[in-house]
């Protein structure tokens, strides 16, 4: 195992996965002779070349449409979107066709792509460069949305994504592409849909995915001072959401705790909180908390953003309050 | 072009013509739900055309899109059957009046949100570019399609990228009901080509040779690499945009000028006039095609509808992971 930064698991997926089979390439905004805007196709362009690393223009809809198309030819394109800020001028085609043409057409149309994009906020880059409206995408039946918090699951989920024939949102986080972690080397991919514990517990079951996983990390290595186990579930994908792994936590722990980055109105955390109560009322011992963005449009100043996004303290505060 | 060649571009239109007044019947019966838009005056567009077409060719076009699927080569009691909503329906009665499609038949749908089928053309343009295939993709859009950026941003594309997509443009005057002076900036469609750098053609398109013709060049050209091209097909719709269409927005005079220009009657007369077909043979093929149209709706009707069993059946392709 070799330790990578998210940044680097993600390009080694890509770059395997090119080498691999000819029928992936890779389209979007300044991913070629640029490298990426986040660097993680640096150097693909002069190893791949032009025609599977392809330069577009500033044109979302017709990234993600021709994406589709070049899909339903046979093709495994990996289109990228700068940031999922700029989705919504391509949300026609996200939910509209992606998300409906194998259904629609009774499973002629074969659809496997995916769409690689960067989320979240904390970089002060204002309302409308820092959003999580992860939930938005997960709404949609037809749609598989992968969002990793780990350059392991990273890698692995990513290589899953191009190998199958869903298209497939993959949302990573704009500040996680320095962090680093444990990532198998070669051929390893982990089935999309499965949640995982990323830390056991006893007392309270923290739920939550992508940067948030980072911040409930620390916030239960904090609340381990003080004797309390928390118990972390990692979502990893959206849709499909593996909720097992929650309620089997839940009926241990009888208590929980949902941390996401984005606003909490119907959102992550009115989902799980939803589904453990319904599959696991009798085991209810607190009101389920959700830890999320404050209801606002994220505001350029420094302070002024930190406060709105959920903070390790917030999540501490939470579990207290559950337990 | 051989006699059985001109039979059955005068057939083909036919049956589309009888298919669609009969799909007006059945709504009015409440046999086919939903919204049906008829091609009723366009038949000549989209048979002149796709009968230049190679098999290799991909079509895709809007949601107006019944004639097309026959021109395609989908037996029409597939057709008709898919408006019904039935499973042996085309599109398995998921898909309706807008949503056709048969892949094997290189058929792409059936797109009901206008100018979003666009950018997937330069798609499936660019997958047959990028796979070494000689082929081209036919993309019909209405002139409204004109108007929204999906229609900019895929022709940009399929240009800057010089792909195999034939661009086709049925112009038939409105959009919903909004005449193209009012909606579009230029009332000649293909002058919005030249943005592009991208060469075009109008043609007739109430003169079904005619656009076969020049279809049949421009494909050529497009085939041997000359990038993209756009076609404009000035035509009209004899019936509303769709079944619920008030028609507030043109007077009754203007619909028969336009009756007289009958793409089906100036064929026939064209055939009866070049003495390729006989009065009598014609006849004898309209009331074959009716028939075919009969046994469509009979079809349809005898078939059963889609299982509840598979409301869920293909959400998600098999293959999670390949």
């Amino acid at each position: 195992m070799a330790r990578l930064t998210m940044r680097e698991a993600i390009s080694q997926a890509l770059w395997e996965e090119m080498e691999r089979d000819p029928k992936v390439f890779i389209m979007g905004e300044e991913v070629g002779v640029w490298g990426g805007s986040y660097a993680v196709t640096k150097g693909f362009y002069d190893h791949f070349g032009g025609e599977r690393v392809r330069d577009t223009p500033i044109s979302e809809a017709a990234i993600i449409g021709a994406a589709i198309g070049a899909a339903l030819t046979g093709l495994r394109p990996v289109a990228e979107l700068m940031t999922i800020n700029f989705a919504y001028v391509a949300m026609d085609h996200i939910v509209n066709e992606a998300a409906k043409l194998h259904y629609m057409f009774n499973g002629q149309m074969v659809l496997p792509m995916v769409i690689r994009t960067v989320g979240g906020g904390g970089r002060q880059l204002g309302a409308t460069h820092s959003q999580t409206p992860d939930a938005i995408f997960a709404h949609f039946p037809g749609l598989t949305v992968v969002a990793p918090g780990t350059p392991a699951d990273a890698k692995g989920l990513l290589k899953s994504a191009i190998r199958g024939d869903n298209p497939v949102l993959f949302i990573e986080h704009a500040t996680l592409y320095q962090t680093r972690g444990e990532v198998p080397e070669g051929d390893y991919t982990i089935p999309i849909g499965i949640s995982d514990v990323k830390r056991p517990g006893k007392d309270v079951t923290i739920v939550t995915y992508s940067k948030m996983l980072e911040v409930s990390t620390k916030a239960a290595d904090e609340l381990a001072k003080e004797g309390i186990e928390a118990e972390i579930v990692d979502l990893r994908s959206l849709r499909p959401l593996d909720t097992g792994p929650v309620i089997e936590s839940f009926k241990k722990t009888n208590r929980a705790v949902v941390v996401e980055e984005g606003w909490p109105t119907f959102g992550i955390g009115a989902e799980i909180s939803a589904r453990i109560y319904d599959q696991a009322f009798d085991y209810v011992d607190a009101p389920v908390k959700r830890v999320a963005q404050k209801e606002v449009p994220l505001p350029y100043n420094r302070a002024l953003e930190q406060l709105a996004l959920p903070q390790v303290q917030d999540v501490i505060a939470a579990v207290k309050e559950v337990l | 072009m051989d006699k059985q060649e001109y039979m059955e571009l005068y057939h083909q239109m036919v049956v589309i013509r009888r298919m669609e007044e009969k799909a007006a019947e059945l709504y009015q019966l409440g046999k086919i739900g939903g919204f049906l838009h008829l091609y009723i005056g366009q038949e000549a567009v989209s048979t002149g055309l796709i009968s230049a077409r190679r098999p290799e060719d991909r079509v895709i076009t809007a949601y107006r899109d019944h004639g097309v699927a026959i021109n395609c080569g989908i037996d029409v009691k597939l057709v008709m059957a898919e408006l019904e909503g039935k499973a042996t329906g085309v599109s398995g009665g998921r898909g309706g009046s807008m949503h056709m499609a048969d892949v094997k038949k290189n058929f792409w749908g059936g797109h009901a949100i206008v100018g979003a089928h666009l950018p997937l053309a330069t798609g499936l343009a660019l997958g047959d570019y990028y796979q070494g295939n000689k082929a081209v993709t036919i993309c019909m859009f209405g002139d409204g399609a004109t108007n929204i950026g999906f229609f900019h941003e895929a022709v940009n594309l399929s240009k800057v990228w010089n792909l195999p997509v034939f661009w086709v443009c049925e112009n038939n005057q409105y959009g919903m009901g909004t005449q193209v002076a009012r909606a579009s900036a230029v009332s000649e469609i293909r002058q919005k080509a030249s943005g592009y750098g991208m060469k075009s053609e109008h043609v007739d398109g109430m003169d079904v040779l005619a656009v076969r013709q020049v279809a049949e060049r421009m494909l050529a050209e497009i085939r041997g690499g000359s990038g993209p091209q756009l076609l404009e097909a000035l035509t009209y719709r004899f019936r509303g945009h769709s079944m619920g269409d008030p028609e507030r927005y043109r007077k009754p005079e203007e619909v028969h000028r336009w009756e007289e220009e009958d793409p089906i009657g100036l064929y026939r007369k064209y055939l009866v006039s070049k003495a390729i077909a006989a009065e009598e043979e014609l006849n004898q093929l309209d009331d074959s095609s009716a028939r075919e149209v009969q046994e469509a709706v009979d079809f349809a009707e005898a078939s059963p509808d889609p299982a509840p069993e598979d409301l869920f059946k293909n959400i998600y392709a098999s293959n999670g992971e390949r």
